[in-house]
């Protein structure tokens, strides 16, 4: 019963995620309505993180199998990209490496940067 | 034959799982990015389809269970974010100037090659919300008048294949801090990314569930005044 009770309080936060979409007209999804809730749930200890753990950590760990519906619904909307298909993957492909190897060069630079600032900071003390 | 399978509610999921499985075994055996179980699965089931003459609404009868869990499984992403809240606290500053340089490394990048390419105004809306969480991009190409289904179709590409070249990416160009790792992919490749960033660790998987967000909520804001330029 440990799983049945821990995916109610799951489906019970992912509805108040989809009643506040209903109610605040900004294009933000009921799941991140939802991951801020919980976060905010598990913080306070209202919702102690172990009674949702083993639940979450099994729809976390299958989350890839269920972008398989999405992808497969490229068959229909193919007509609609079939004319501009190829610059259209060329943007796809130049964009997403670029922005993935930008931001990760960015946060690590920051990142060595602090942690050479605290090593001085630590030496002048 | 083809009368059971449209009847059948469990066919869609089964294939779809069956598909993934051919894809862990096929990663297994050689090592290549293009051997994605994920990409292997869509492949596979479009290929099921198109040989049986089997639609995507048939399909999509059973398998919309399994898009059904997606929006708890997102509600879930606080959980490794709550767990790694104190990396989170102390790399702060790190981790929102990565987000916001990649949120506009995005937008810039798409306006450039969409003049290139000299695609119409609609065409670049279309376009802008490209690295975000499906649920968000639909959000904002509607409000800019893009066209929602090849946006949805950009949105999925984009994941699929961020998903597919992370481990590559990061190890050519030295991403190596698993923080860095974890921003740069829910950046650049939202929820589906992300599935890959869980896979690598608990730190990449949190930071990348924290970047959905973040960068999703930025989009919004930025596409709407770069909405302007083209």
């Amino acid at each position: 019963m440990k799983y049945v009770r821990q995916f109610g309080i799951i489906l019970a936060v992912t509805f108040i995620g989809e009643v506040l979409k209903l109610c605040i007209p900004l294009p933000i999804p009921a799941s991140i309505y939802g991951l801020v809730i919980m976060l905010g749930l598990m913080m306070t200890k209202i919702v102690p993180v172990k009674s949702v753990k083993d639940a979450g950590s099994f729809l976390i760990e299958i989350m890839s199998l269920m972008f398989i519906p999405a992808g497969v619904g490229l068959m229909i909307s193919w007509n609609e990209i079939s004319d501009i298909w190829l610059p259209l993957v060329l943007i796809i492909i130049i964009t997403t490496v670029v922005v993935m190897v930008v931001t990760g060069r960015v946060t690590q630079r920051v990142i060595s940067q602090d942690n050479k600032k605290e090593l001085g900071n630590q030496k002048r003390r | 034959m083809k009368e059971i399978i449209s009847n059948s509610l469990f066919f869609g999921v089964g294939i779809s799982l069956l598909g993934y499985e051919i894809g862990l075994l096929l990663k297994k055996k050689w090592k290549l990015a293009i051997f994605n179980p994920l990409l292997i699965s869509i492949i596979f089931v479009i290929g099921m389809l198109s040989v049986f003459d089997i639609g995507y609404e048939t399909y999509e009868e059973g398998a919309k269970y399994l898009s059904y869990l997606l929006t708890p499984a997102t509600v879930c992403l606080a959980i490794p974010l709550y767990e790694q809240m104190e990396l989170l606290k102390q790399h702060k500053k790190a981790i929102f100037i990565g987000i916001i340089s990649g949120v506009l490394t995005s937008l810039v990048s798409v306006l450039l090659l969409c003049a290139l390419f000299q695609f119409t105004h609609e065409q670049y809306v279309t376009l802008l919300p490209k690295s975000i969480t499906t649920a968000i991009g639909m959000g904002v190409s509607k409000e800019l008048g893009g066209i929602v289904t090849i946006t949805v179709a950009v949105i999925i590409i984009t994941g699929v294949l961020g998903n597919m070249i992370a481990e590559t990416v990061c190890k050519v160009f030295r991403i190596t801090h698993p923080v860095a790792k974890g921003i740069a992919i829910g950046t650049s490749a939202h929820a589906v990314g992300t599935a890959k960033a869980l896979e690598m660790g608990e730190i990449e998987g949190a930071m990348s569930s924290l970047s959905i967000a973040v960068s999703g909520l930025l989009t919004v804001i930025g596409a709407s005044i770069f909405t302007n330029f083209m």
